[in-house]
């Protein structure tokens, strides 16, 4: 009956504002993230990341602009667009009152489903590994369990979209990587999926599609695989012979030292490496060892979000 | 990038209700949880202010003819238990919901105001009433009471024990810590409810302290409750009766707007 809201985005930001005090933990967001995407957010601490997801998930109100989900706005018909989002909140937060089962039963009722929700509950506890607690206090539950109780509370209502914020923080490595599959699984399943994460490698794995967000602002919204292809730039690690020095011509590509060799950052179109080993040649440099390595989305955080410092770029 | 069809999502008839009767169940559980501080513990307090004022005000004449000190003492002291364990109740859900962060996951869920508004009190009325009647369980066999006229003292209960729950969900709400209501409890429901003639009738004060007393919203309440039993009270049954329902009113006013507009809560 509704075509328009059929097409519309998973979730849509428009103009989004918010200030606490003097802090402007977001200054006029706007972007849209489609269904079925895998989607990062990403940013430097105190970036607006939660900030962002709170509004969405209705526990914090903007001062301007709007959200909707799946065409619901979330102030407007708030009901409707929070039956249709679940949200993993950053910080543990649990209920001592009940077992892991009461509290997902407690959270379905919420979101006024009853008994039929119960296969679905049961796979949740199954999927993430919960089964043998499902009788136990939330107090007695490991930090990781309560983390995986928390995602689970986040699904019980089986939501089409799903923000989870920071899941794989202070988690073992078995768990991340379980983590992972789960959250594949959602996305494969048709849940359009929202990652914040501060592990880069996490995220150009898993997501298609990244916002960096930094001091309260989108600074590059595009295809993971865009990202990676932006900056036109590679890494050439330098083992040079002992007593060798680098000619001063290159001095200024050097980004790093790294067990004794150098990090020469290369612009593909301005520094190829055969004019860097020509210069290395004439200077009569010997080397004992190279290896190039191509940027990954650490490299580009990191120049996007950075303070700018001018000297080092000016080869 | 492939576009999902997803159902829109329909407001299924009843499921606010279901909301509604999980967050009454899930606040029955968590004072059930712990029955010995927020049943038993109240009903011995009260019980001790009997039997210390029973004996020392032994053979004093109360205020109402055919009505022994004791006796007009035990409406008091419950009126009392339900006015504090009411409020106890919503307060220090909220507050300890609030300081373990757990408030997210209903803050997240669709409920609206009026179910927020409806479980707590629900709850808060049924812990109040726990505490009621364990009290007068325990006292009928040596108290003599009669319930000359038992609609009157239902309704006081309900809009006593109500506006207090109210009350309490505005602490709660205003509240970022324990000490927050604690200060509440100590400065504002303790003084009014112990100066609002439950050990005595507002008829023997000094004047200055009878008029002050018609504006302590308790004393309605704890008068009209003692007409509940006795038929006979300071002000008349209909005035604690306005009295009662206009303050439940004024409270839920206000809690309502916050819950609505998410004061306090969504910031
Ligand atoms: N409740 C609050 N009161 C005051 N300031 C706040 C509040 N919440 C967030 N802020 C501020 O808003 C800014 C954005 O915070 P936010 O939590 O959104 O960052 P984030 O991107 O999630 O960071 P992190 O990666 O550390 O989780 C920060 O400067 C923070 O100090
Ligand atoms: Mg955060």
């Amino acid at each position: 009956m509704n075509d328009s809201r059929a097409l519309s985005p998973a979730i849509e930001i428009s103009g989004l504002s918010k200030r606490y005090g003097t802090v402007e933990a977001l200054k006029g967001v706007s972007f849209a993230i489609q269904r079925g995407e895998f989607f990062g957010l990403l940013g430097p601490n105190g970036a607006g990341k939660s900030t962002l997801i709170n509004i969405v998930a209705g526990l914090v109100r903007q001062d301007q602009g709007r959200v909707a989900v799946l065409g619901y706005d979330t102030v407007k018909d708030w009901r409707r667009a929070r039956r249709a989002i679940g949200v993993v909140p950053q910080e543990l937060v649990f209920d001592p009152f009940f077992t892991v089962e009461q509290v997902l039963e407690i959270q379905a009722g919420y979101y006024g489903c009853g008994r039929e929700v119960r296969p679905w509950i049961e796979q949740l506890i199954e999927r993430l590994d919960l089964g043998g607690k499902r009788r136990a206090s939330m107090r007695a539950l490991s930090g990781g369990q309560k983390r995986r109780v928390m995602l689970a509370q986040a699904l019980v209502h089986r939501p089409p979209v799903v923000i989870l914020d920071e899941p794989t923080a202070g988690v073992d490595v078995e768990l991340r990587r379980s983590l992972w599959r789960f959250m594949r699984e959602l996305h494969d399943e048709g849940t359009t999926v929202v990652l914040t994460t501060h592990y880069l490698d996490e995220a150009q794995d898993l997501c298609s599609r990244i916002a960096i967000i930094d001091r309260g602002a989108v600074r590059v919204i595009e295809s993971t695989e865009q990202l990676l292809a932006r900056h036109p730039f590679r890494f050439l690690r330098l083992k040079l012979a002992d007593g060798a020095q680098l000619p001063d011509a290159l001095r200024p590509l050097v980004t790093g030292h790294k067990n004794g060799a150098l990090e020469l950052k290369l612009e593909r179109d301005r520094h190829p490496i055969g004019a860097v080993f020509a210069a290395l040649k004439s200077a009569g440099v010997d080397i004992e060892d190279v290896h190039t390595r191509e940027p990954d989305l650490e490299d580009i955080f990191v120049e996007l979000t950075a303070a700018r410092v001018p000297a080092v770029q000016q080869g | 990038m492939d576009m999902q069809a997803t159902p829109p999502i329909e407001l299924r008839r009843f499921s606010d209700r279901i909301g509604f009767v999980t967050l009454t169940r899930k606040e029955v559980r968590r004072f059930m949880a712990v029955l010995g501080q927020t049943v038993t513990a109240p009903v011995i307090t009260a019980l001790l202010y009997l039997l210390v004022f029973a004996q020392a005000m032994a053979g004093r004449a109360s205020a109402y003819p055919g009505v022994s000190y004791t006796e007009f003492l035990v409406p008091g002291l419950v009126m009392m238990a339900v006015i504090q364990n009411a409020f106890a109740n919503s307060a220090s859900s909220l507050i300890q919901s609030k300081v373990m962060g757990n408030l997210v996951f209903l803050m997240m869920a669709p409920l609206g105001p009026l179910e927020w508004f409806g479980a707590y009190v629900a709850a808060a009325l049924l812990r109040a009433a726990l505490v009621a009647a364990a009290m007068l369980a325990v006292v009928t066999p040596f108290v003599h009471l009669p319930v000359r006229a038992p609609l009157a003292l239902f309704a006081m209960f309900l809009l006593a024990g109500g506006s207090l729950a109210v009350l309490g969900i505005i602490a709660g709400i205003v509240s970022q810590k324990f000490d927050h209501i604690a200060a509440f409890t100590n400065f504002f429901i303790m003084p009014l409810s112990f100066l609002s003639g439950v050990f005595y009738s507002v008829h023997s004060l000094p004047p200055l302290w009878f008029h002050a007393s018609r504006f302590n919203p308790f004393f309605y309440m704890i008068d009209g409750f003692r007409y509940g039993f006795f038929g006979q009270s300071d002000v008349s049954i209909l005035a604690s009766l306005l009295w009662s329902a206009g303050f439940l009113v004024a409270v839920s006013a206000v809690c309502l707007w916050m819950l609505a507009s998410g004061y306090k809560l969504r910031r």
